[in-house]
Parts: structure tokens; sequence; C-alpha cells
């Protein structure tokens, strides 16, 4: 039923980004069929031809139109070279979700458990390191632990390949997912461990302990469940960010994913492209929001039961 | 029970993550390291259908997979038969090209010269909307593919007439003595019977005359593999079995790629890497001559830029050799002529004083001229980080040397750019960048000088002299005329020369042979070190 709700929601929060993002592109100066042509003339019969095969020459009402009319017969358009763009999702969107994915599984797996040993030993050296190496992480742009990373572990140490997607799942993603991670792996570590610190206070815990608990089960069946709340929370819209932030990461290593095309197709101003790739990435966030907000009632009941 | 819930997810994440991996279509490692084949760094081409690209990507592909009636000849810049045994003329406007017999395309179909005729209509005929369909501007006909309005009545060229197997006619609209040296371009390569039954398969999997055939799909955005054709006669026999080309969307990464040894050639190593391919690679790096010129030029059609004298001003007060320096690592040649070296016809300083740097005598020809008043606008586009970089240096340049206080940069978004020349909304000298198609004088100056130029600039006796090469008996006694239009050009300097590109070649240590020319990468010369 909750669930049901949210997703309907989502109907129109599509409607308006896809008209959005349309009449963004559309609103970008020049004309893409001149732009493709480059230095060379073209007659203006040639250029004509383009417009009208892109229906370029049509109001924006009218293009949007058509455009929403080919979705809904499975027609996502095609881009300026002849490709139908749905064939393109396809093809990059494997090489997309394996890169966020690898970069979520190492936020999740390194972050916390980084969070769980800093915040353990609070004040202790691991601590000190861990908030100094994620202050450093977070201080840092994407695209220069990038193409560091590249360059050291990549083709000096040669740890791992420097680019492209010949090695498949894993050995081509390692590198791009754990660059793609850094900066939500820093959030993850801090998050868990300043959540920690606080709960390990709280009085359930101490009651916990005074019944003759283990550490283990204390802290990890009552302090660290309560504490992942916002994790998860960050960890849910995170991943939506990573499908974002694999502009860059897929820039620098050459992996032929959605964040790479739709840095070119905004170039091109290719429309279709474009608002296809995005209005996904906006489908994504929505899902990823509410698995968020359904895993809550598996860690915390009492929102379980006040939902219901 | 917790426990293995949780556990269950991570399984799930991992069989996702697994499942993804299949669908990723990759290839084991290292594609092109097998036996007897390299891998070239590429880009994104946009087409393979020989019409319909003018990108040099494209180009590169189809190089390997096509063969155009002539060649030209890096030693000496002049066109030599390939598909063709002879192109010959009286008049200079009724050309007889003579195929040569007995070959044939990849599916077997024979190359004849209807398969030529075949290729030149589609690509002149308007509402298939080709890029390259102005090439064929030139043959009779070729206004009625094209008409100002509605659907051409015909889709044939009535400048082309098939007179056998072998021989093909071809009538011009006014004569031409560069004709066979065009013929070099992609865009007359022909194409097989069966591409017509489905253009756009076709266009996806070209099928050709080179010595190369396609290996697999085109992998949009990875990779493309050809092989060895088994039926080609010509006399490109290659050397390696098999090429691939992948895909890279940044040079930068193809070239961090091509350190670690992951791709064995790249033909675009970026200049500001110049430095280090230097040192890294030795005689591995080879910095070849390129057609492609810069030029800054002038919006004539405003009255603020009509004086020669203060164009050419401007021109003095440039220091091309330390811009060069400075933002290309010294790859770049500064240039005194509107050709680029490897054209015939080229002088080397053809400009003389008006393109040597001379400050002093730059700000007397600029104070007699009348100086500027007002904000000098300097335009270009942001394609690439340099542009603004070397205009800066430009702006540095005037501000010192001619005293013009007011400067501003209009950085135009790459897909605005031209369209903005073309509208003509530029109110200041502007970055105008130029790929050879062949190395003639007339690609060069009846381009960018001749009717409906962009600078608004118009001389008869420029345009008189053009005419005259243009139907010159020879190609060697045209080019005395063209170098009167391009002194008349240089005299009065709509736009000045600023630097010759150079192409910027690296390999590994598997490659020997590798002979890339401005006209052609010659793929089929490189051999592998076995072992």
């Amino acid at each position: 039923m909750y669930a049901a709700r949210r997703l309907a929601q989502a109907i129109p929060v599509f409607f308006a980004t896809t008209f959005l993002i349309y009449t963004m592109v559309f609103a970008l100066p020049g004309d893409p069929i001149l732009a493709l042509a480059g230095d060379k003339p073209v007659p203006e019969q040639v250029l004509e031809v383009m417009r009208e095969h892109y229906h370029l020459n049509d109001p924006l009402l009218v293009q949007y139109g058509r455009y929403m009319l080919g979705v809904f017969h499975g027609d996502l358009g095609e881009t300026f070279t002849g490709q139908p763009v749905s064939e393109l999702l396809q093809d990059r969107w494997a090489v997309t979700a394996q890169l966020a994915l690898t970069a979520w599984v190492f936020e999740l797996v390194v972050g916390i458990g980084l969070g769980v040993l800093a915040g353990l030993r609070r004040g202790g050296i691991a601590d000190t390191l861990v908030l100094a190496g994620t202050t450093f992480v977070i201080a840092v742009p994407v695209f220069v632990v990038g193409y560091t990373a590249q360059i050291v572990l990549g083709l000096n140490l040669g740890l791992f390949p420097t680019a492209g997607t010949e090695e498949g799942w894993p050995g081509s993603y390692l590198l791009p997912g754990m660059v793609l991670g850094s900066f939500g792996l820093a959030y993850v570590a801090r998050l868990t461990r300043t959540s920690l610190v606080e709960n390990l206070r709280a009085d359930y815990v101490r009651t916990a302990t005074a019944k003759g608990l283990s550490r283990r089960r204390v802290v990890g069946l009552h302090a660290l469940r309560n504490s992942l709340i916002p994790v998860v929370t960050y960890l849910g819209v995170d991943f939506g960010n990573l499908m974002a932030g694999a502009v860059v990461t897929e820039g620098i290593f050459n992996l032929p994913g959605i964040g790479q095309q739709v840095f070119q197709s905004i170039q091109l101003q290719e429309g279709p492209v474009v608002v296809g790739v995005v209005t996904l990435l906006v489908m994504i966030f929505i899902l990823a929001n509410l698995a968020v907000d359904l895993l809550y009632g598996v860690l915390d009941p009492r929102i379980r039961r006040a939902r219901a | 029970m917790r426990v293995m819930r949780s556990r269950a997810a991570a399984l799930a994440v991992a069989a996702i993550m697994l499942s993804g991996g299949c669908g990723g279509g990759s290839s084991p490692a290292g594609g092109g390291k097998e036996a007897n084949a390299f891998s070239v760094a590429l880009t994104e081409p946009d087409h393979l259908t020989p019409g319909n690209t003018s990108s040099d990507y494209s180009i590169t592909v189809l190089d390997t997979l096509f063969e155009t009636p002539v060649a030209i000849d890096a030693a000496t810049n002049k066109p030599v038969m390939r598909a063709a045994e002879s192109v010959t003329s009286t008049d200079q406007k009724v050309w007889t090209i003579k195929f040569k017999p007995g070959r044939k395309f990849s599916n077997g179909e024979p190359v004849t010269a209807q398969s030529f005729a075949d290729a030149w209509n589609a690509t002149a005929y308007g509402p298939n909307g080709w890029t390259n369909n102005y090439y064929f501007a030139n043959i009779e006909g070729y206004d009625e593919l094209n008409p100002e309005k509605g659907e051409p009545a015909t889709d044939k060229l009535r400048g082309l007439k098939v007179l056998d197997d072998t021989t093909l006619q071809v009538t011009l609209t006014a004569p031409f003595s560069q004709f066979p040296i065009t013929l070099a371009y992609i865009a007359f390569a022909p194409m097989p019977k069966a591409a017509f039954k489905d253009l756009k398969a076709f266009d996806q999997a070209p099928i050709g005359n080179g010595p190369f055939v396609l290996d697999g799909p085109w992998e949009h955005d990875k990779q493309i593999k050809v092989k060895r054709s088994p039926t080609y006669t010509g006399d490109r026999t290659p050397k390696a079995d098999a090429i691939t080309f992948k895909i890279y969307a940044s040079r930068d990464t193809a070239w961090t790629d091509l350190r670690a040894g992951r791709v064995d050639l790249m033909t675009t190593v970026p200049p500001a890497s110049t430095g280090e391919a230097k040192r890294l690679l030795g005689d591995r790096f080879q910095q070849t001559p390129d057609g492609t010129m810069d030029y800054l030029g002038f919006p004539v059609f405003d009255k603020r830029f009509a004086n020669p004298d203060l164009r050419k001003a401007f021109s003095m007060a440039i220091d091309r050799q330390a811009i060069v320096n400075a933002v290309y690592d010294g790859a770049f040649k500064p240039m005194a002529s509107l050709l680029a070296p490897l054209v015939p016809g080229y002088r080397e300083n053809a400009c003389g004083e008006a393109c040597t740097y001379n400050p002093a005598k730059a700000k007397e020809l600029f104070d007699k001229a009348g100086g500027f008043s007002g904000t000098l606008t300097l335009w270009f586009s942001n394609a690439d980080p340099s542009y603004e970089q070397w205009m800066t240096a430009v702006a540095n340049q005037l501000r010192q040397n001619l005293g013009i206080t007011d400067i501003k940069f209009r950085k135009i978004p790459a897909s605005d750019y031209l369209t903005t020349l073309r509208e003509r909304k530029e109110d200041g000298p502007y970055r105008n960048n130029w790929v050879m198609d062949y190395p003639s004088p007339q690609n060069y100056l009846e381009s960018m000088w001749g009717e409906g130029n962009r600078m608004g600039w118009k001389n008869e006796e420029f345009l008189d002299l053009i005419d005259q090469a243009n139907s010159a008996p020879t190609f060697d006694e045209s080019i005395p005329l063209y170098q009167k239009a391009e002194d008349i050009a240089l005299a009065e300097m709509p736009m000045i020369p600023l630097w010759n590109w150079q192409s910027q070649v690296g390999f590994t240590s598997r490659l020997s042979g590798v002979n890339v020319t401005p006209y052609s990468k010659n793929l089929y010369t490189i051999s592998v070190k076995q072992g």
C-alpha cells in the first residue's frame, strides 16, 4: 500500500522532469545540425533534410509531444548518427550499473568498517587516522583523485588496468569504482562513527551491558543497528549520486556508460538522449529513496508500526 | 536469522553485478594483443558510409575498408592511381576515369564503374542528407539533385556516364584542373549493390573494396575490429592480420593507455604531452606534417576592420613563435603563408614582412591606419582549452604592442560557434581553422577566400585568378596562378595566417613500419613484433 502510493508519486515527477530537460536542451543556443558539419560548407537542402528528420523545425510543445508519444510506444528516438536511443542505453546501462554498484559496495563495506573501527576506539590512533583521511578525501575533487589513481595505481604500479572495459567485471571496474566511491565512503565512515559514538552512550546500551550481554552482541546487535539508520539514508540517496558522479569517472577511465554519453550528448544537443538518460536517473533516485524508506522499517520497528 | 538475511542481500548484490558483467559484452583481455594484430586509439566515428562522413576518425577506419580512385603520394603530394588506372581529360571539363579490372568487394561483388557512379549519385542526392554532398557540386546535374524547393525529379547525376564496366565519364560544370586530386577523398569510394538494399545497415557494417574487412559488428564507443580481406588484390597488402580500433572519449586517457601498453598506436598525442612523449617514446614519437591551419579572421564587413593596413598591423604585432612555444610546446609551426607547407605551390615566406613579428613597425602602421577605438572582442569556441590560451596571448600582445586597452573575449559553445560566424554575429577577430581535404591551393584559397566567404571580403581580381587556375590545362600550370591569388589575399590580409598543425604519432615497441602521412594512416604497412 505504502509502496504503491510512493510509486504513484513518481508519475508527475516523470512528466515534470522530462519536460524540464527537454525545454533546457531546446533552449541551448546554436543549430545542432549545422554544428555537426564542422568547418565544411553544407548545402541548405542537406541541412533541411536533417532538421526535418529530427523535427527540429517544430515548436517546443510539438517536439515534446512527439517525443512522449514515441516513448509510450517504446521508441526513445535516435541520435544524430542514427543510432536508436533505446539500443544505446541498453549497451551503456550495464557499464554504469556495474560501476555504481562496485562503488556502492566499496562505500558500504569499507565505509561502515572504518566508521565502526573509529567509533569503538574514539580518540585512538585509528579514529584520528580515519578522521584525517576522510577529511582529505572529501577536500580533494574527484577528478584529481581519479587521474592520480590512474597514473599511480594503474600506470606506475600496474595494479589495475588504466582504462577501458576489456577486463570486464571486476577487473576493469575496481579502480574507477573506488575512485567514484571514495567521496561517499568518507561520509559513510564519518556518519557511522558519530552515530555509533552517540549510541554507545545511550541508556539502552548501558542496560544491555548491565544485563550481562557480551560486548560483541551489545555493539553488533543493539548499538550498530540503531546507528545505521542515518547511514542507510545516506547510502540510498548516494546510489543516485553515484550514477550522476559517473560523468567524471567514466570520462577519466574511458568507460562507455551513461555518464560519458550524457556529457557528449549535451555538447551535441541531442535532446532525446539527454532526456532519456536524465529521466532514467531521476527514476533511479525515486526508487532508491523508496527502498531507503522501506528499509527503515526493517531497522526500526517503531517506524514500521507508525506507517500501518 | 538476521545475519542470514544480510548475507542473502550481499549475495544478491554480487549476483546482479556478475550478471551485469556478462551483459556488458566485454571481450577478454588485450584487444589486439593476439598474434599478428595491433590496436589503434580512435574517437567514436560518426558514420562509416564513405559519402556520409568527413570526420578524421571515420576516415581512419574507412581507409582500411575502402579504396578511392586515386591516392596522394606523400613524397610528392601529387595524385597516384589506386582503384583507377588513369584519369584523363583534354579540356579539364570532361574527365575519363579508367578503373583497374577484376577487383572485388569483400562480399565477392565485382567493383565496376557502376559501383562508383552509384556511390557518387547517392552522396549527391540531397534528400539522403549525407555530409559529403557538397563535394559533388561541380559535377553536372548536381543542382537537379539538390533543388531549392521540393523533391528532386531525378536521383542520378547527369554528368556521370558509365561507358563500360571499367570506364566512367565525368562532366563538370566548369573546367577544373584539380579534379584528379579530389578523387583521393573518401567520398569518392565505391559502394556495392548490396549496400543499397539497406543503407542504414551498411552504415553499421560497410562492405568495401579495401585491404581489410570488418570483423564482427561495430561495438559503439568500445571498438571496431577489422581483419585481412580475402578478396583484396590491390597494392596495399597488409602486414598484420587484424587491427582493433579502440574507442576513447578523451585523448588524454588514450595517451595514458598507450604509456601502459594497452593500445599500440595513437595519431593524436595531445600537444600538452609533447615533452613527455619525446622523453618516454624516443623515436617512437613522430611529428608529421599536417594540412591543418589556424588563422585569425577579420569581420571585414565591419568598417572598423575595413582598412588592410590595420589588419596587417595586427599580424605584425603577433609573436607566433612565442605563442606556439608556450601553448603547444613548440609542436606547431608559425606560418607566413596561407597554404600549409605540404601543399604544392607553398612558399615559405609568401607573406613576407606582414607576417614577421615587428612591434615597432606594427605600431607605426596601426597609428597610420587610424588606430582602433572602442572594445576589441576576440571570438573562439570552447572546443579545446588551448584556444583560449592562445587567444589570451594574442590579446596581451595586441595590448602591449598596439596599445589597445579594452579587449574582451567571447568564448562560444562549440556547437554554436560556426552558426555564429555564419550569421556574421561576430564583431571582432575570430579563430578560423581549416582541415585540408586534398593538397591543392584551390582547397584553401577558394574555400576560405572565395565567393561568399565568412569575412565578407570580395576581390574581383582574386576570383578571376582562381577561375583561371581552375581551368589551367595542367596541375603544374595552375600553381603560379594560385600563387598570384594568394599574394592578393595576403596583401589585403582579411585573414591572418597563424600556425600549421603537426600530427603527433606515438606507438609502442611492438610495432614497426609505422608510416603515418597527412593523407593516410597507412595501417597496412605496420608489422607486429612477435613474441
